[in-house]
């Protein structure tokens, strides 16, 4: 045919040309909803900003404290010390607090908003194909297949565990993290005080961190000594040097209780980083000689300086889960078990649905295409369903039929108990409230007139229709 | 997505877009991660039994090799990547912010690698291959094509 010029569309840069396709989109729609980004519809525990640039855990923990902490205590050692230590010292003390102060905060923030790195749940077409490997390799025996595997590193037996929930065997060194609900590479730990994962792709902005933090709260304590002492000595003894300067004691009290934790933290992390080794490793004990048997860390290079350059300042790579690509919509009617039930459904769509019902359809014609039907197939029954069917497709891998919540917009009648929590805001909220198997669903039943499938077959894709 | 990629690979080719639009997948073979030498990104260069009949056996392995040194390449300990991290230290980090890392200039090699091999080898034998990227770096997908009329190459 035409021999056009080819261009391989990168699925990222999808959206660029699907919003100008979307006006060709079999259905009477407006062309009037936007292309989902991939956070929108992450299935992980974590909180996106910035249109999915900035991500951390689901509970920011105690960051703000942490943050505050911080704040709070550089602002009094700027505030009172400083001036009398610039007077008397150099003009070097707030200076170099300043940059240490800078360093922090930006250490901090890059390890919270970090992807620590994330393993994408594998798509229904790997884990199908990974069950059925681990199937056939089984014995045909009285237990369930395993669902570990053992491979060599290094000569030294490692096992590799699957993981549920992302559907996958996970590689070494990972770890699923049960906050986050995501499989993290290099998993170190989950740090409240950040509100974040640390793993492979932020552990060196956390290293940084805690270091930068030990020299500062060193730093201010020092001063803050230095500054009573040269008080004391000026007038009339140590209390009249308090009573002057009260600001300071407050940071006496909180470096003296910071420094030995955030400095055990960093001596302990040292060791870590120059044996290559993990916060979870080094718990478990997974490669301890106490074992008996011989069994050393294969991850590492058996040189302390070769260590700290690999972890510290080895390449880091992208994050793998293209936050700010875009979803691609033409998978929708793949969520509909019978094409040609696609465009009726449609145009009764605009009659029926309100925006937030748009909004929910589009994630879950974007979820289901990104988890496609593990749900139990139902066939919908009637054609006319539409928005349920559309909804319903999205579902939720892990459990069985799962709606998606709608408040207020769903008049649904549900065969079972739904939570409606979610909704009207936070789209991709409602991907993750998606997983929740219990949903209740306090509106009385009524039925539409076009929904008449409906939970009659509660466990398969149930329809809510949204409206 | 395949769809549409697959669509617009072959809109390059002398084959009807009828052809292709009809060509349905038979299946998809995914090629494990090698984690042998540790948790590099590496391949398994076995040969899937259900390719065995679409292509040859060499081609693939050299394939897969070439991502697998290209891969070796982007995480490669040495004088440019510890400059890289000590620079990076040095600014806070900051300086991603505005340079690309050695990875991903990399990853967008490994890209154009992968849609040279479709449009060369794969494309004419009904085979897709899938950037791992796309999967997490987790597996190399190659969907397999109905081999309907592409016989003419």
């Amino acid at each position: 045919m035409k021999n056009c010029e080819y261009q391989q569309i990168d699925p990222r840069a999808l959206g660029t040309s699907n919003t100008r396709t979307s006006t060709t989109l079999p259905c009477g729609r407006k062309n009037s909803q936007r292309l989902r980004r991939k956070w929108e519809v992450f299935p992980g525990n974590n909180r996106f900003y910035c249109d999915g640039r900035i991500m951390m855990g689901r509970q920011c923990g105690v960051l703000p404290l942490t943050i505050g902490l911080i704040f709070i205590t550089s602002g009094l050692f700027f505030t009172f010390d400083c001036p009398f230590l610039v007077d008397r010292l150099t003009v070097f003390i707030p200076v170099i607090g300043g940059v240490l102060f800078v360093f922090v905060i930006m250490t901090l923030l890059q390890t919270s908003f970090t992807d620590p790195g994330i393993l994408p749940r594998a798509l229904p077409d790997e884990a199908v194909d990974i069950e059925r490997q681990i199937d056939n390799s089984g014995s045909a025996s009285y237990r369930p297949p395993p669902r570990t595997k053992e491979i060599l590193i290094n000569d030294q037996v490692v096992k590799l565990k699957y993981c549920f929930t992302c559907k996958m065997f996970r590689p070494p060194r990972t770890s699923h993290c049960s906050m986050c609900d995501n499989c993290v590479e290099r998993f170190d730990h989950h740090c409240p005080w950040v509100g974040n994962c640390v793993g492979k792709r932020n552990y060196r902005f956390f290293y940084a961190f805690i270091v930068s933090l030990s020299f500062l709260t060193s730093f201010i304590f020092g001063c803050v000594i230095t500054h009573l002492t040269l008080r004391s000595q000026g007038v009339n003894g140590i209390i009249q040097a308090i009573q002057d300067s009260p600001a300071s004691v407050a940071e006496l009290v909180i470096c003296f209780f910071s420094i030995w934790s955030i400095l055990g933290l960093s001596g302990f992390h040292t060791y870590l980083v120059a044996s290559n080794l993990t916060t979870n490793e080094d718990i478990k004990g997974s490669w301890s000689s106490k074992r008996g048997e011989e069994s050393g860390n294969p991850y590492t290079y058996n040189n302390i300086f070769t260590n700290c350059c690999v972890v510290l300042c080895g390449p880091i790579p992208p994050s793998l889960i293209d936050r700010r690509g875009f979803l691609p919509p033409d998978d929708a009617p793949q969520t509909v078990t019978s094409d040609t039930e696609l465009p009726p459904f449609m145009s009764k769509n605009d009659a029926n649905m309100c925006t937030q019902g748009t909004k929910e359809l589009l994630q879950s014609m974007a979820l289901s295409t990104v988890i496609q039907s593990t749900c139990t197939p139902g066939t919908p029954k009637t054609a006319p369903v539409t928005q349920e069917s559309l909804l319903r497709t999205v579902s939720i891998t892990v459990s069985p039929p799962n709606r998606p919540p709608s408040t207020g917009c769903s008049g649904h009648q549900a065969q079972r108990p739904i939570d409606v929590s979610c909704s009207q805001k936070g789209n991709k909220r409602s991907a993750h409230h998606t997983h929740k198997p219990m949903l209740r669903v306090s509106s009385p039943p009524y039925s539409l007139s076009h929904s008449p499938l409906i939970l009659s077959d509660g466990p398969d894709m149930g329809f809510i229709p949204l409206n | 997505m395949e769809d549409v990629l697959f669509n617009l690979w072959f809109s390059r080719q002398t084959h009807s877009l009828q052809d292709l639009r009809q060509a349905a997948v038979t299946s998809k073979v995914f090629v494990q991660r090698d984690y042998t030498s540790g948790t590099i990104c590496k391949f398994q260069t076995k040969f899937p039994a259900e390719l065995e009949s679409r292509m040859d056996k060499q081609q693939f392995e050299e394939t897969i090799q070439t991502l697998n040194n290209l891969y070796a390449e982007a995480e490669k300990l040495g004088g440019r990547s510890y400059l890289e991290g000590c620079l990076a230290c040095l600014t806070a980090y900051t300086i991603f912010l505005c340079m690309e890392t050695h990875y991903e200039k990399v990853l967008k090699k490994i890209a154009k690698y992968i849609q040279e091999q479709n449009e060369k080898i794969y494309a004419p034998l009904g085979l897709l291959l899938t950037d791992p990227i796309e999967r997490g770096l987790r597996v190399v997908e190659i969907t397999i094509f109905e081999d309907r009329s592409i016989g003419s190459r």
